[in-house]
């Protein structure tokens, strides 16, 4: 019997429309909400995950995820040197979504935003892909969704631009649109925007021990953000999320500051 | 001056032009042993890039006080070296300040006036950039000027350059100093120009006579000119390359979204041969096109590089901007993306070097990758694109990374075992970490 697939949203529980589920009721969605490996099995990211499909829900629209049909982007592999894994990953991502007819996708995770966007269109995968942090920003623009802002009024926030979405796609603003919509201060550290520090683990990084060398990266940029004293740490991107919650606690700051994706804060300001 | 001095200067004016002009077919023969890309296209944007970057100087600005002196010394030496002009006709005509008595024949004396008082007040000003820039290398304690690929020749390297410059001016100012001296003693009504800084100068020569002015004022002439002709020709051999090189650089600049890598063609083709279902698995490799070689997967050495990546080794300015925001070099990995770009640039000399000697297909049994770049170089790298942003000249030390790490997962089976096992992980069950598929949706079941 197929599992049914629900999430609690307060006392509301959504059930997460899949696409092979659409699709028996000859249904297509607008938007393919591509979760990504670490949303998917990662605790921390499963949270941001969830996120994400309480903002879709409430602002009504039409979207539906791929479940266990879809695999990694194989962004890992390109960026560590294996092509051919790479291209045999996207290739078979790409005869699923297109055999759905996918037209639009968001994602939590900027590493599969970039490939999918950047580098699938040459394998034959085109699609209109965007950033959760920049349907967020649509959302909170067109009204689709609200924040009260009223539970952060008075806290420091400071946004760790992920290098995927900052400098490798020149998205720095939505991020910081969506935050401010919060009522909370928006502190900037030293390193930020084009020159932000990367958290440590993009380039496959994440899946191996660092060379030797005389500190973690993911401690380095824990420092930059803590100079400003920030409440929160916003990111977008679950990798960096594990890097700097990882560097809170590497210097026992976990009650000062905390780390949150900002899906987090909006499901959290909107009561989703 | 007589006909000698002139037969003289024409000899070292036609060698300084035809040995530049040697190495810079040198170099961009180097530059073609790489492979090909297409960077010809959209090229209304690429003039803009051009125009932005390298006319303009926009990424400079990231560091206010070295961008700003650096926009003096480059505007400085474009203005001053408009002078070369009148150089140049006076050293083959064997006249004096030419282009100053032809505009006063025509009644433009002020025209005159205008040049030399905006050469001499940029020479000062390149002057004194160029002490404050040896000044900030060697005495304030900057970490990229210090960092371990800088070795010997790249800081005498850089001094040096600046060195040349300041010698330059200071010939060019003692010049005029003298020539103005020379007008001031004889009221010459009739003399060209007008010298708001060397004119400072003219109390040093007071009591000197014509002879000992006129001497002072050929000698620095000549100086002056020879010194540029020697520049001229260090230029190919040195960094400063990249007054010429930034230029065509930024126009060939990777107009992609940073993120991007390339898919490799190589690679591709044999995935779709995977794909197409009417393939038959069995079949012998069909025979690879006339001319063309099996090639490998990924770089082994700089052969293996596009143009336009040994184009960035040659454009790189040394400034070490790339390494200051490097994740990995500045929490003490080996990595230094400058290192890279050095690295390409030695090796590409050297293997262009041996084709010279040995022969087109000379092999000398060492590569880039290995001999001059470590693995623990490149597994360092985070991939965040700091380098290429830092970059004053859109050089793209991440792509030369990626194509040498390219080597060594699919020609080499070199990657770190746990990188091994997320490959693996991967093609089993889909992700990166040993989580079966089947569980993929299991976030949406708890709560
Ligand atoms: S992309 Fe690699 S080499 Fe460049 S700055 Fe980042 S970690 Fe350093
Ligand atoms: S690659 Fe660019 S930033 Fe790095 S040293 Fe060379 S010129 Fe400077």
């Amino acid at each position: 019997m197929p599992q049914e697939h629900y999430i609690a949203i307060m006392s509301e529980p959504i059930e997460v429309p899949t696409m092979a589920g659409l699709m028996a009721k000859g249904e297509s969605p607008e938007i393919l909400f591509w979760v990504g490996c670490a949303g998917s099995f990662d605790d921390r990211a499963r949270k941001i995950t969830k996120a994400i499909v309480r903002i879709l829900h409430k602002a009504g629209l039409s979207y539906a995820v791929l479940g266990t049909e879809e695999m990694c982007s194989g962004d890992p592999a390109k960026r560590a040197g294996n092509e051919f894994l790479f291209q045999m990953q996207a290739m078979q991502n790409i005869q699923v979504m297109n055999g759905y007819n996918v037209k639009k996708i968001v994602t939590g995770c900027p590493h599969c935003f970039n490939t999918i966007k950047n580098e699938y269109p040459e394998l034959g995968g085109s699609y209109e892909v965007v950033h959760h942090t920049q349907l967020i920003n649509d959302l909170l623009r067109s009204g689709k969704i609200r924040v009260a802002g009223g539970s952060f009024k008075g806290k420091k926030i400071t946004f760790h631009d992920p290098c995927y979405l900052g400098r490798g796609n020149d998205e720095y603003e939505a991020p910081r649109e969506v935050l401010q919509k919060l009522d909370a201060g928006l502190v900037e550290m030293k390193r930020c925007r084009a020159k932000g520090l990367c958290c440590g683990a993009g380039g496959a990084q994440m899946f191996k021990e660092a060379e030797k060398g005389n500190k973690e990266v993911n401690i380095e940029r824990t420092e930059d953000a803590l100079e400003v004293k920030p409440d929160i740490i916003a990111t977008g991107c679950p990798f960096c999320n594990t890097m700097m919650t990882d560097g809170i606690k590497n210097f026992g700051k976990e009650k000062e500051t905390e780390v949150f994706d900002v899906a987090e804060l909006i499901a959290q300001a909107g009561e989703l | 001056m007589d006909y000698l001095s002139q037969i003289i200067f024409g000899v070292v004016f036609l060698a300084a032009l035809s040995f530049f002009i040697y190495n810079v077919r040198r170099i961009r023969n180097n530059i073609r042993l790489g492979k090909n890309i297409n960077r010809s296209d959209h090229k209304k944007e690429r003039w803009r890039v051009m125009f932005r970057v390298a006319l303009g100087q926009s990424k400079m600005k990231a560091r206010p006080l070295a961008g700003f002196l650096h926009l003096i010394v480059y505007v400085g030496f474009l203005v001053v070296n408009i002078e070369l002009l009148e150089i140049v006709v006076d050293g083959l005509s064997g006249s004096e300040r030419s282009l100053g008595h032809w505009l006063m024949r025509w009644n433009l004396g002020p025209v005159y006036d205008f040049l030399i008082a905006t050469f001499e007040i940029f020479a000062l000003l390149v002057l004194v950039a160029c002490v404050l820039f040896l000044l900030r290398r060697n005495v304030a304690k900057i970490r990229r000027f210090h960092l371990s690929e800088m070795t010997r020749w790249p800081k005498s390297d850089a001094n040096l350059i600046l060195i040349f410059e300041i010698v330059l001016m200071a010939a060019f100012l003692l010049m005029d100093a003298a020539d103005y001296s020379l007008y001031a003693n004889s009221n010459g009504a009739d003399a060209p120009g007008m010298y708001p800084v060397s004119a400072l100068l003219h109390p040093l020569f007071a009591g000197s006579d014509v002879f000992t002015l006129q001497t002072i004022s050929h000698v620095c002439w000549w100086i002056h000119i020879v010194g540029i002709f020697v520049f001229l020709n260090y230029i190919p051999f040195s960094k400063h390359f990249h007054i010429i090189l930034a230029f065509p650089n930024t126009f060939f600049s990777n107009l992609w979204p940073k993120g991007r890598f390339t898919n490799m063609e190589n690679v591709k083709k044999e995935v779709e041969l995977m794909f197409d279902p009417n393939a038959d698995p069995y079949a012998t490799p069909a025979p690879a096109e006339e001319g063309t070689e099996p090639g490998s997967f990924g770089a082994k050495d700089v052969t293996d590089l596009t143009w336009k990546q040994l184009l960035d080794a040659y454009t790189c300015t040394e400034c070490g901007r790339c390494s200051s925001e490097c994740p990995a070099n500045l929490t003490g990995k080996l990595l230094s993306p400058r290192k890279i770009m050095m690295d390409t640039r030695d090796r590409l000399e050297e293997v262009g070097r041996n084709k010279r000697k040995n022969g087109a297909n000379h092999d000398d049994g060492k590569s880039l990758l290995h001999h001059h770049i470590t693995k623990e170089e490149l597994w360092a790298c985070t991939s965040c694109n700091a380098c290429t942003q830092a970059c004053p000249v859109n050089i793209d030390p991440l792509s030369i990374i990626v194509d040498l790490r390219r080597y060594l997962v699919m020609e080499e089976s070199q990657a770190p075992p746990e990188l091994t096992v997320m490959f693996n992980n991967i093609e089993n069950n889909g992700a990166p970490w040993a989580f079966p598929q089947a569980d993929r949706f299991k976030w949406a079941e708890d709560d």
